[in-house]
């Protein structure tokens, strides 16, 4: 009975995944008055969004990136039927009382269905078990609050005791303003989990999407075993208005972008979103050979 | 309206300072009077509001970090360099003795006038300054010292050649670096503890904060351009924002609120000093009897606490 329970839930995750990738892309049926054309913020251009889909996401035109949701990101790496999300129902709590606070939740909840911009799961990529979270950039531009250091805490630790690897997907504005000073602790509280994961012998794999800055670039996603980009993401500590206020002079073109960041150290290699999974699954292999049954 | 106190203060001591130690009876009579106003003009001092200790955490004579190494080490022996690029001048660091025993001391460090700032870039490290206090805290830790981090910064340098050179990584590195740490690690903030610039050697097993020292996510001018895109509401911001000693004790991350003297610690650096000797000497001994896998759980659990939802 149990087992029956327990596959019971599992195809309902499943059916919850693709559900929401559908969500995501803007293809599922309750989106169908969506316009089957689809503009490019890059070059202007339309393409229909069969398209889109086909290039997930990728402008067929320009090759500009649009951001992804993340549950159509996870749909993207995990094997068919392995997707089981983790502390799903989390959400944010108003923990300074900051005014206007609860309202501007409630109204990210409602436009992006998600319960906050972190979403931490576990499935299999090629096979092999991993844990996986992305912060979602349209739910408050993926801010750091409570909930997402909370998230990505326990996501680490899964994979602590589990002994699976991890891969987080940062796309973040940084640290949530209205959560104060518990946002800039998160900052703490994920960094200090990863030290202790990474001396277990974990393995964390951080790809950095558009776009990757303040708080979050200045701890967890820059602290990756390996390092990977997405072409062409903003990343960095400082925003790019607040550089340039500081020096006075416009910033180069190019700066902060994944391709700046590979030339200067910070970044293993870019990563098309076409050859996502691949890479990553090329990475667990390498990783996973000679190390015994690591289950 | 700790603004207009101190100004009254101001003038009264320029006019203490003139009358000197005069001895005519009409000087001693007037210097009288002129201690009871200052007396009287400090004890309005004791309702500050947020942004009142936003000003006083800024004061230009508020100490800083070479005036607490002074008075509460001997011996100091200052490092510098992140063998790797550069010196920062504006971390400061290195071993010193602390009540005879060696410490390693390492802080952000801010100019008392416009040259001193422009040396230490206004207490505004980058990623080397990190790297430099990183190194001189593993270096601690190899010879087991106890590290006492002194915060007090507007935040980590935006500038270009910090993005270059990975601010983010750097500060990265620190808070998981720290948080494995094996010796004692106590922080104090001293004067503004803002972002991540401030938390990157902040990591501590216990944390002391002054009176009057704020510590946020990010400056209140920053805070209200990125929320309202407007740097001037930030008196409104310095409300919101709960970035005093006491909601920061309220909440669980600082362990103890060291008292300043009344209107500020530029009033009085050496009652601050003494309060703070003994705050820290207390926290010191208390954490000497933990092993050093303890000390590093210890810290681990501290954050690890911060920001757990109450029910789900």
């Amino acid at each position: 009975m149990p087992n029956i329970l327990k596959s019971i839930t599992q195809a309902m995750q499943n059916s919850t995944l693709s559900r929401k990738a559908a969500q995501d892309t803007g293809t599922a049926f309750s989106a169908w008055q969506a316009p089957v054309f689809v503009t490019c913020p890059g070059c202007q251009r339309r393409a229909t969004r069969a398209a889109w889909v086909d290039s997930m996401y990728v402008c067929p035109n320009c090759g500009h990136y649009q951001p992804i949701g993340g549950y159509y990101r996870l749909s993207l790496i995990f094997d068919h039927g392995s997707f089981r999300e983790t502390d799903g129902d989390m959400t944010s709590k108003n923990v300074l009382n900051f005014p206007g606070y609860d309202e501007k939740l409630a109204s990210q909840k409602k436009k992006t269905g998600l319960n906050d911009s972190a979403i931490t799961a576990y499935g299999k990529i090629d096979g092999i078990p991993s844990v996986a979270v992305v912060l979602d950039s349209r739910f408050f531009m993926g801010s750091m609050g409570c909930v997402v250091g909370e998230k990505v805490t326990r996501a680490i630790e899964l994979a602590s005791e589990k002994n699976l690897p991890l891969i987080i997907f940062s796309a973040s504005g940084g640290a949530r303003m209205q959560e104060g000073i518990y946002s800039l602790m998160q900052m703490a509280k994920t960094s200090a989990a990863i030290a202790d994961f990474s001396e277990k012998g974990g393995l964390f794999i951080s790809y950095l999407t558009h776009p990757t800055t303040g708080g979050v670039s200045a701890s967890f996603a820059n602290l990756g075993d390996i390092v990977l980009a997405e072409p062409g993401a903003l990343i960095g500590f400082a925003g790019p208005r607040v550089i340039e206020q500081t020096i006075g002079q416009k910033l180069p073109e190019g700066f902060q972008r994944s391709e700046f960041q590979m030339e200067h150290g910070f970044v293993d290699a870019i990563v098309p979103r076409s050859e996502m999974k691949a890479t990553l699954s090329r990475i667990l292999r390498l990783h996973s050979c000679g190390r015994g049954d690591r289950k | 309206m700790i603004k207009d106190i101190l100004k009254v203060t101001e003038q009264l001591d320029a006019e203490l300072a003139a009358i000197g130690d005069n001895r005519d009876r009409a000087a001693r009579e007037r210097r009288a009077q002129l201690e009871k106003e200052r007396a009287a003009a400090l004890e309005k001092c004791c309702d500050l509001t947020p942004e009142d200790r936003v000003f006083l955490s800024r004061h230009p004579q508020r100490p800083k970090i070479d005036d607490y190494i002074n008075a509460l080490f001997t011996d100091f022996f200052e490092q510098k360099g992140d063998r790797q690029c550069k010196e920062d001048a504006s971390m400061l660091g290195g071993i010193a003795l602390y009540r005879g025993r060696p410490v390693t001391v390492v802080g952000q460090r801010k100019g008392r006038n416009l040259e001193e700032n422009l040396k230490y870039n206004f207490g505004m490290p980058g990623p080397e300054g990190y790297r430099k206090a990183l190194r001189m805290m593993k270096q601690a830790e190899k010879f087991g010292r106890p590290i006492i981090t002194f915060i007090d910064t507007p935040g980590a340098y935006p500038g270009l050649e910090a993005e270059e050179r990975g601010q983010g990584e750097a500060i990265a590195r620190n808070l998981a670096e720290m948080s494995l740490l094996k010796v004692p690690v106590i922080a104090v903030v001293t004067g503004e503890g803002a972002s991540g610039g401030a938390l990157a050697i902040g990591v501590a097993n216990k944390i002391l904060m002054l009176e009057n020292a704020i510590y946020s996510v990010l400056s209140p001018e920053g805070f209200a351009s990125i929320l309202w895109k407007d740097s001037s509401r930030h008196a409104e911001a310095c409300d919101i924002m709960k970035l005093t000693a006491q909601d920061l004790y309220n909440f669980g991350i600082v362990e103890k609120i060291i008292k300043e003297p009344r209107g500020g610690a530029q009033i009085a650096p050496e009652q601050l000093f003494l309060s703070l000797d003994a705050s820290l000497n207390e926290t010191l001994s208390e954490l000497s009897h933990m092993s050093g896998d303890e000390l590093a759980r210890d810290r681990y659990n501290k954050f690890r606490k911060i920001g757990q939802p109450t029910d789900n």
